[in-house]
């Protein structure tokens, strides 16, 4: 995924002031920065559903949204989008048939999302961490090259974070590229790469080791505030 | 196929909901026999608001309950969600069309066979006739149901559509007032209006005609359904602010 000079503008505002990065296949990226910052509206920019956006954003050698990617990309949005009055099974029935997975696709990702319990429930019984993890499900169904994923973590008990984390690395292992924003800075030690966003600049890419050593801060929070104090560039 | 899915989706989602379910089925007929009961000492009253009120209720309901329906969808983020997969917007809308057809066919099946068996409705024209115009009326409440949730911010405005959208179709389709005797602008505003055709063409299965004019209604129906329906897919935007 490679990202040029990426401006965005909601209304009058700009709020993405000339993003360039690129993300690597295999990896799992933290995009992180207080709410606010923009962090949502450059996952919307690079998966295509956002209006209003010059520079360009190019995945899997094809433009950001173009039809050959919307098998090829899965994003899930920070409010789950599925459907309330529907089971568990129903919804990821219905998305495996948009997305054109195999039938036995819904039972590997309930697994993988550890849903397979409730998955005769309906989702608007479900806890919202338990319907965040049907929404994550959704778009694995597709086994995606590239995963962009809003805040998949809000409101998990930690032993399920660290399951997801963990399944994120899984999934980059296989050569999955990965992006998961976050606006808790102590999620960034379980990146391989960080984004720092902030105010619509990205102020830091790096590794968390890299960050650290490069700010002297002892955790990722401290570097945030070192950098928007503008003591280390 | 993946409108078949989404037809699917959608037949589901209404399963659960035994409730708006049993009302798009019950409500109609109910009110029918309210009505033949209201004019029970002038039979011929009934006679000739009955076929056009066939052509009412699946067009009222179906708005209803479409524009609600494509609201959540666009409020829940399923919308945006779909528009980032395979999904192409007319596997969308033609899946509706099939869910909300078959409910369609369903309720409008049921109201005539009510209508014109046990409460003795006089239609000339073969119940087939009605049934299918019925549908089609359906199918032009869905489509406008759809195109007019892209303007609604919330539920409870989906809702206020319906009287704006609906009751002034109501009012100069021909069924309060001929519409010969209106002012000269409003006969104008019911010749472009749908609902005009819809309940012309009832009038005239009631009295069993189904010749041309009948079916110049059912086309323009059918048109003005599509016309809808690509103004609705004009307002799926891949792309939003």
């Amino acid at each position: 995924m490679d990202v040029r000079d990426l401006r965005v503008r909601r209304g009058d505002k700009e709020v993405l002031h000339g993003l360039t990065f690129a993300l690597d296949a295999g990896c799992v990226t933290g995009l992180l920065g207080p709410s606010g910052g923009g962090k949502t509206t450059l996952m919307r920019a690079l998966v295509g559903v956002q209006r209003d956006v010059a520079g360009t954003v190019t995945v899997l050698g094809h433009p950001a949204g173009s039809r050959p990617l919307r098998s090829r990309v899965g994003y899930v949005t920070q409010a789950p989008a599925v459907y309330g009055d529907l089971t568990v099974a129903e919804n990821l029935a219905y998305f495996a048939r948009v997305l054109g997975s195999p039938g036995n696709r819904v039972d590997e990702v309930l697994q993988q999302v550890d849903l397979e319990d409730q998955r005769s429930q309906r989702v608007d019984s479900l806890s919202g961490g338990q319907r965040a993890r049907v929404s994550l499900a959704t778009a694995l169904l597709g086994a995606p090259e590239v995963l962009v994923l809003d805040e998949p973590t809000v409101g998990l008990d930690p032993v399920l974070r660290r399951e997801l984390w963990e399944l994120f690395h899984d999934l980059a292992a296989a050569g999955t590229t990965v992006l998961v924003s976050s606006h808790v800075m102590d999620e960034a030690s379980r990146c391989d790469r960080l984004l720092l966003l902030r105010e619509g600049l990205l102020v830091a890419d790096d590794s968390p080791g890299g960050l650290l050593a490069r700010t002297g801060a002892p955790d990722v929070e401290g570097a945030f505030l070192a950098i928007a104090d503008g003591a280390v560039a | 196929m993946r409108a078949l899915a989404t037809a699917a989706r959608v037949l589901r989602q209404l399963r659960h909901d035994h409730r708006t379910l049993a009302l798009l089925i019950v409500v109609p007929c109910l009110l029918l026999t309210l009505l033949r009961y209201v004019f029970d000492a002038r039979p011929q009253v009934f006679d000739s608001v009955g076929g056009p009120l066939l052509a009412l209720f699946p067009f009222t309901t179906m708005f209803l309950v479409t524009s609600v329906a494509m609201l959540r969808e666009r409020t829940s983020g399923t919308l945006e969600r779909l528009l980032t997969t395979p999904l192409a917007k007319t596997d969308l809308l033609l899946g509706y069309a099939l869910a909300f057809g078959t409910v369609a066919v369903v309720q409008t099946t049921l109201a005539s066979a009510l209508v014109l068996g046990p409460l003795g409705l006089d239609v000339a024209a073969s119940p087939g006739y009605v049934v299918l115009l019925a549908v089609c009326d359906a199918l032009l409440g869905m489509a406008l149901g759809l195109f007019t949730s892209a303007f609604a911010r919330s539920e409870f405005q989906a809702v206020q559509f319906l009287p704006a959208f609906v009751f002034p179709q109501l009012l100069l389709c021909g069924l309060f007032a001929p519409r010969a005797s209106m002012a000269d602008p409003l006969r104008w505003a019911s010749d472009v209006f749908p609902l005009t055709y819809a309940v012309d063409g009832m009038q005239r299965l009631t009295a069993g005609d189904t010749g041309g004019g009948f079916v110049r209604d059912l086309v323009v129906v059918a048109g003005a359904s599509l016309l809808a329906l690509a103004l609705g897919s004009a307002t799926l935007q891949r792309r939003s602010a």
